[in-house]
């Protein structure tokens, strides 16, 4: 009986030991693995382009024609209607991010990776696209031609 | 759960054969052990390089108009990421002072001796290629102090006749350490070395596998004499579990090291601004960088640069052939390879430390 109880002390001892050499070697190796975790991790770009942007100058744009501009880090679609008025989209086709353009023979908004179509207000009319393309406000300034996200009513 | 994935494995592959020459492999167990230890120690920190350099390579970008904006990317906004940095700039250093410590330790307990001459042959090689990944990792953040050691380290191996001028071209990509050595340093440095290391420390680990741990003669002989006084370990789990802790500590050692003194980025290098003072090549460079301080400009009518560059080759030769200058008699040569390593030891430790001190 007595030798039974030493094994016994002796066994939980030994699954003492165990686990504060487990835990100590987990732990640590938590503590390497965790800063290499959030070393992958990207810093976040800061987007640097505001809420406002000069889409191009009153000449560079024909009517009946559409211009690509750079808003922060994504593309925009600036549009010169036939009758003289402006429009401006996000350029990044809603279905898998490629740039949209616009297409004067048919007079809307075209994806050419997988024939996504939009009309003029951005509505996503045929094709895969599930959701319309952002609109952004547009007015002249002087000789410029400026864009702006839409306030949040 | 666990048991089963084993018992799955081993109808497969056998493992008990697969395990059976690391079963059977045992470590002479006497007072001068603990230098065993540090070819293992070697091999775990080039295991660190490997990963660290992974993940600096996520974010780092060679061309000498990006270089050193990544590497001040990384330790300033991507985070932890001065830890990884540093982690790399000192295990690549703890890595070349292990390497040392191993090659000499094989040296002084008399390993390198017949059967064992690849092994040091492989070795002292490694040691080299160990040399050029420090010495083109250096220059990777492209900051002033690296962009000097380069066209000085370039410049050195340009003192060569015939041949030196072709090399010094062929390490800048051009006649002046511009972005194109960058390029090129960037591309000995992970892809090259990385390669050419790992199949080297491949053939080295088998031969040593291969060949057995070796006994020091004096305790060999002792031991043939009086075979109960033999002690030997296994490999496996004996001398493994000891590796690990050996490795434990070495990991422990690298990290306070790398978050107590992180590793400095420098000024960006700029090819039009002076030299600054007191510019000096890294540690392990130093006893050589010394040597060809110390040589006069002209020893009789050769150049003294020339003359030191073929010295430090011609001994570097003879260092990777030593093995193959034993007689066949060890107690002939027994006294003067001894003595010659205490000497190399004794010169590269005065060098370096006289090369520290020294203007």
């Amino acid at each position: 009986m007595c030798a039974d109880q030493t094994s016994q002390a002796g066994t939980s001892r030994r699954r003492a030991i165990e686990i504060f050499l487990g835990g100590g070697i987990l732990a640590s190796l938590a503590s390497f693995l965790y800063p290499v975790l959030r070393f992958l991790v990207p810093p976040t770009v800061v987007d640097l382009g505001g809420d406002e942007v000069v889409a191009a100058k009153l000449v560079e744009i024909k009517p009946n024609s559409g211009k690509i501009f750079r808003f922060g880090s994504r593309p925009g679609l600036l549009i010169m209607n036939s009758d003289g008025t402006y429009r401006a989209l996000s350029a990044t086709c809603t279905h898998l991010g490629c740039t949209v353009q616009y297409r004067p023979d048919l007079r809307e908004i075209w994806c050419a990776c997988h024939n996504g179509i939009y009309d003029l207000n951005g509505r996503n009319v045929s094709g895969p696209p599930p959701r319309p393309l952002t609109v952004f406000d547009v007015h002249v300034r002087g000789d410029e031609i400026v864009v702006n996200r839409k306030r949040e009513a | 759960m666990f048991a089963a994935l084993i018992r799955w494995l081993d109808e497969r592959l056998n493992l008990d054969g697969l395990l059976a020459p690391f079963k059977h492999k045992t470590v002479p167990t006497h007072r001068l052990s603990y230098w065993y230890f540090f070819g293992g120690i070697t091999l775990f920190l080039f295991i660190v390089q490997v990963l660290t350099g992974i993940l600096l390579l996520l974010y780092y970008r060679p061309g000498a108009n990006e270089a050193f904006e990544s590497v001040q990317y990384i330790v300033t906004r991507v985070q932890f990421g001065w830890l990884i940095r540093s982690v790399h700039a000192w295990s690549a250093n703890l890595m070349i002072f292990t390497a040392f410590v191993h090659m000499f330790s094989v040296l002084f307990l008399k390993a390198y001796r017949k059967p064992r001459e690849l092994t040091w042959v492989t070795g002292v090689i490694l040691l080299f290629l160990v040399m050029g990944f420090g010495f083109s990792g250096y220059l990777l953040p492209w900051n002033t102090l690296a962009f000097f050691a380069t066209k000085v380290g370039t410049e050195i191996a340009g003192q060569v006749p015939i041949i030196g001028k072709p090399i010094m071209i062929f390490l800048r990509g051009g006649e002046e350490v511009t972005g194109a050595t960058l390029s090129r340093f960037f591309g000995f440095h992970v892809a090259v070395l990385p390669g050419l290391v790992t199949v080297l420390i491949a053939v080295h680990l088998f031969l040593v596998q291969r060949q057995g741990i070796s006994v020091p003669p004096k305790l060999e002989v002792q031991w043939t004499e009086n075979p109960s006084q033999r002690r030997e370990m296994k490999f496996f789990p004996n001398f493994m579990l000891r590796e690990m802790m050996a490795w434990y500590v070495a990991m422990g050692v690298l990290g306070a090291l790398a978050a107590i003194f992180p590793w400095n980025l420098g000024v960006k290098a700029d090819p039009f601004v002076s030299a600054p003072a007191g510019i000096k090549p890294e540690w392990y460079f130093l006893f050589m960088f010394q040597t060809l301080k110390l040589i006069p400009s002209k020893v009789w009518f050769v150049d003294g640069e020339v003359l030191g560059v073929l010295g430090c080759s011609l001994a570097g030769m003879l260092w990777l052939l030593l093995p193959f200058f034993e007689s066949d008699q060890p107690a002939r040569t027994k006294a003067w390879i001894t003595g010659l390593a205490i000497f190399a030891l004794v010169y590269v430790i005065g060098m370096s430390v006289y090369g520290y001190v020294a203007q």
